[in-house]
């Protein structure tokens, strides 16, 4: 069957708005595995690189909503259509704050490299990073091939992030309790390991959102649940 | 309120027209334009510039004008008794109501597509060879045939009539009727094409096609469509201009007019408030 | 702006149907009546017609027929050419009539003068026209004894179809004894027989119903008709082109239109009149010819024409007209390539119509004397000729017995002229009419 419009403009709309999409997720992914990276190489330059960077994710979000804004009101999308404009605007959204953590936690590093490293609690940052580009990048290609078995495993992912997050904070806890020297750095890094698990829980959303995008119906709330110890205080 | 906006030539005008009325080199320029039926006005001074290889739509609630408007470019307005048109419309630099002016060769190169199609009882061939026999445009039955062939490819319905253009063009489902009158429209290689309401007579499958079309054809003319479907508007145009009781309100890129109008009015009826 | 929805309480559903059920009755019955006062009046339309058309042709079909009688004729050359060279007018001059009376004679034996002249009138003055025009014709049967149909005088005619009974007096009918005593003998020898007249359909006016025809009338209308048809069809075409096209909508026009309006609905002996003042008093032109006739009809045709026209054209969508004129049509253009090729269905069926009206009429063609009494087929429009109309109104007035049944006769042809010229109209419309 022909799946092109009738109306080739609506087409090249969609197209647009799918590419800026997936162009936004790249960057988003680039930025966090980056903050990663920073966190352990501790160079400033690159950080604030790519503190600076930020604004073109932001940029890039406010084209994607003005193009999401403008097909809805010029095309009047149905169906399929409708559910992929609402989505993409939702998911611009969500890298939108991916960089916004993704800068947060640059800019605690900054804080820590300031700080005297014996100061610091040695956790994996690191593995929970990985962890969750992981998952970034098979949600980006859960999107981009409208694979819904993909976007259920993403989110399945997810309390592996979740775990991986009350060991680190007990292990935090623990440092700070040992060492009061350790509090304010061991601060910064609960909140860096919070950001991840954040940025984990969004892309839960996003592989959510493309699931209903591809079928129509929401995800079940079917899955997997860990302990949310570490959920104490918000960002 | 009254604003005064300045065009390029410094000629200042008087309008209430909310939005840019003019455009970067207009194809035509028309000032000040009333439009009177005996003695009931319908278009009160209405200035509105038209690019060359625009589409842009004119949208307003019935009775605003808008058809008015628009016919008052190719002067059909003359074939109405008691229509008096006043004020300026040039066509590259030519005022089109001066008395020196022939409509005929001024229709030529303003072609113009009905609201219900109107193939005339010929064959599809006879339909759109009518306007280059007329003026002359073909010297040979090949000019001629190259002219037909190429006017139905444009638009768009080459492949499902070529096996029978010596069948009736009125034979024809609606949507063909009303692009053949395209094809009639462009055979004679008009560079701008009104369309009043082209799509009101179809069915959303052929309003596509020729919306389709109308967008493929904006490439190589300007096109005035006049439509009651501000969604069609939406769809085609990149300009729009909202009229009410024969004034024109708002103008301004579609995509700003349909999602951040400047008037009250034009927000109204664009949100289904009025009309 | 809200809509105030306030939901206004109306009748109860099961009442208001209960209303509706008791008004039911009352409202068929008065379809019934309507619809049968309808049909009686269709009926009583019809039986009307079918009178009409039962005593036409009750009285018109034997008007086709005519009583012969075969004679053995010894054409002697002398006799019939006494000039001995075969010229019309030495055949004509001939002693046709004694030889035909010779051949009667011998059939029927007539003794004496009294019983001569009786068998005399036996058979139709025509007679010896009969035979030199045969002669005329094919010159080889000189010298022969052949045997030739004439036609029976109509009172004979009348006799033997038992309009004049045999037990009338002889004193009260118009053949005596003697006569009927001969025709019986005739009758007797298998001599006469009843066929298709010959003179109906090719004989021109004449004072004898036996051997009275329409052919005169019938070329008379035709030649008026064509005058009639080169006249109106033109003028009342441009006329309306240019009323529906052209012209300013102004008083002028509005004054033009009105006029002629009215002057379909003028009475058509008064463009009689206006013929016999202009074309034949200012003129000089000469009276009973179809080119004044045909002139006059044109006039009275003119306005049917001329209204039907520009129905015609003002039925043409004005989508067309849009159509055309978006494409950069002059006006000229328009009107030759899309209106009339459109509007010619109509044109032509208005004009036949009108020329239907035209050949049924009479009154204006008796007041440029064309009710004269003319024997010569016309051969153009300059001649004296009278039409089908005329002749019937003519032939109404004879008295002889026979003209009953030649004015049904005519009145027969005269339909199926109109039937013929209605169909055609039919036929144009059907074939001409296009779809848009």
């Amino acid at each position: 069957m022909n799946n092109d419009h009738i109306l080739s403009t609506f087409d090249n709309d969609l197209n647009r708005l799918n590419k800026d999409l997936l162009k936004l997720a790249k960057l988003a992914t680039e930025q966090f595995v980056n903050s990663i990276d920073n966190f352990s190489t501790q160079n400033i330059e690159e950080i604030d690189k790519l503190i600076a960077n930020d604004k073109n994710l932001d940029e890039l979000d406010e084209k994607i909503q003005q193009l999401g804004f403008e097909i809805i009101a010029l095309r009047a999308p149905q169906a399929g259509d409708l559910r992929r404009v609402i989505s993409a605007l939702k998911i611009a959204t969500i890298f939108e704050r991916i960089g916004d953590y993704s800068r947060n936690i640059s800019n605690r590093t900054k804080a820590l490299i300031e700080m005297s490293s014996d100061d610091t609690p040695g956790v994996n940052i690191g593995k929970m990073g990985l962890v969750t580009q992981e998952m970034l990048e098979d949600v980006i290609i859960a999107y981009k091939d409208k694979d819904s078995d993909l976007s259920i495993k993403v989110r399945d992912t997810d309390v592996v992030i979740d775990k991986m997050n009350t060991k680190l904070y007990q292990e935090v806890l623990a440092s700070m309790s040992r060492n009061k020297k350790n509090i304010v750095s061991g601060t910064h890094i609960l909140f860096i390991a919070k950001n991840i698990e954040r940025v984990g829980d969004y892309v839960t959303d996003i592989a959510e959102h493309n699931y209903f995008l591809i079928n129509g119906k929401p995800l079940s709330d079917n899955r997997p649940k860990a302990d949310k110890t570490s959920l104490y205080g918000q960002d | 309120m009254v604003i005064m906006n300045y065009n390029n030539n410094n000629m200042d005008i008087e309008t209430k027209t909310i939005g840019n009325i003019f455009t970067e080199n207009p194809k035509i320029t028309s000032r000040n334009v009333n439009v009177f039926y005996h003695d009931k006005q319908a278009i009160n001074n209405v200035s509105l510039d038209i690019s060359s290889k625009e589409i842009i739509s004119l949208i307003g609630p019935s009775g605003c004008g808008k058809s008015t408007f628009l016919r008052c470019f190719n002067r059909m307005n003359d074939t109405i008794d008691g229509c008096k048109v006043e004020g300026n419309i040039v066509l590259d630099d030519q005022d089109i109501y001066h008395p020196s002016v022939d409509v005929v060769p001024l229709r030529a190169k303003i072609g113009m597509v009905f609201q219900k199609p109107n193939p005339f009882p010929k064959s599809i061939y006879d339909n759109v060879a009518y306007g280059p026999k007329i003026h002359g445009l073909a010297s040979t039955k090949d000019e001629l045939d190259s002219i037909v062939e190429l006017s139905l490819k444009n638009a768009g319905l080459w492949n499902e009539v070529k096996d029978r253009l010596q069948s009736p063009g009125t034979g024809l489902s609606g949507g063909q009727q009303q692009r053949l009158c395209i094809a009639r429209a462009i055979a004679v290689s008009p560079e701008i094409i009104l369309m009043d309401e082209p799509c009101s007579a179809l069915d959303p499958i052929a309003t596509a096609k020729i919306e389709e079309l109308i967008h493929q054809l904006g490439k190589n003319y300007s096109i005035v469509i006049v439509t009651h479907s501000m969604q069609q508007a939406a769809r085609v145009s990149q300009r729009t201009a909202y009229f009410h009781l024969g004034e024109l309100i708002e103008v301004g890129l579609t995509k700003q007019i349909f999602t951040t109008p400047q008037d009250k009015q034009t927000e109204a009826y664009i949100s289904g408030r009025i009309g | 702006m809200s809509n105030n929805n306030k939901n206004y309480t109306l009748m109860d559903a099961k009442k208001a149907e209960e209303i509706v059920r008791s008004n039911v009755k009352k409202r068929r019955r008065k379809d019934i009546v309507l619809k049968s006062i309808g049909q009686f009046a269709i009926f009583v339309a019809l039986s009307f017609l079918v009178f009409l058309f039962v005593s036409i042709f009750a009285k018109g079909i034997p008007g086709f027929f005519q009583h012969y009688v075969t004679l053995e004729v010894n054409l002697d050359q002398k006799r019939l050419d006494p000039k001995g060279d075969l010229s019309p007018d030495s055949l004509y001059s001939g002693d046709a009539r004694k030889l035909v009376l010779e051949a009667l004679y011998k059939e029927i034996n007539p003794k004496g003068r009294k019983q001569k002249k009786a068998a005399k009138k036996i058979l139709s003055s025509n007679a010896e026209i009969r035979v030199a025009q045969m002669v005329l014709e094919n010159p080889s049967l000189l010298g022969k004894t052949i045997p030739i149909t004439f036609a029976l005088d109509d009172d004979i005619d009348s006799f033997l179809r038992g309009y004049i009974k045999r037990d009338t007096p002889e004193s009260d009918r118009r053949i005596n004894n003697t006569v009927i005593k001969f025709v019986d003998v005739l009758v007797e020898k298998k001599l006469v027989n009843y066929k298709f007249s010959d003179y109906i359909l090719s004989g021109s006016a004449s004072r004898s119903p036996e051997i009275a025809g329409v052919k005169g009338a019938l070329i008379g209308s035709i030649l008026t008709l064509f005058v009639c048809f080169i006249l109106s069809f033109p003028i009342g075409v441009a006329t309306a082109i240019y009323l529906e096209g052209f012209a300013a909508k102004n008083r002028i026009t509005e004054i033009i239109e009105i006029n002629i309006n009215n002057l379909a609905a003028v009475p058509s002996v008064v463009f009689g009149i206006l013929g016999l003042a202009i074309f034949i008093g200012v003129f000089g032109m000469p009276r009973s010819i179809p080119l004044v006739g045909g002139m006059v009809l044109g006039i009275m045709t003119l306005p049917t024409i001329i209204i039907s026209s520009r129905a015609a054209i003002s039925a043409v969508p004005p989508s067309i007209l849009d159509a055309a004129y978006g494409v950069g049509a002059s006006k000229l253009q328009t009107m030759f390539h899309h209106v009339i090729p459109l509007a010619i269905p109509g044109m032509l069926t208005g004009t036949i119509i009108g020329m239907a009206r035209a050949l049924g009429e009479t009154a204006p063609l008796l007041m440029i004397g064309m009710v004269a009494f003319i024997v010569d087929i016309p051969n153009s429009i300059q001649e004296p000729a009278t039409v089908l109309p005329v002749q019937i109104f003519m032939w109404a007035d004879f008295a002889e017995r026979m003209f009953v049944n030649k004015t049904s006769s005519a009145t027969i042809i005269l339909l199926v002229f109109l039937i013929l010229m209605n169909g055609v109209a039919i036929f144009l419309r059907n074939k001409l009419e296009r779809r848009w």
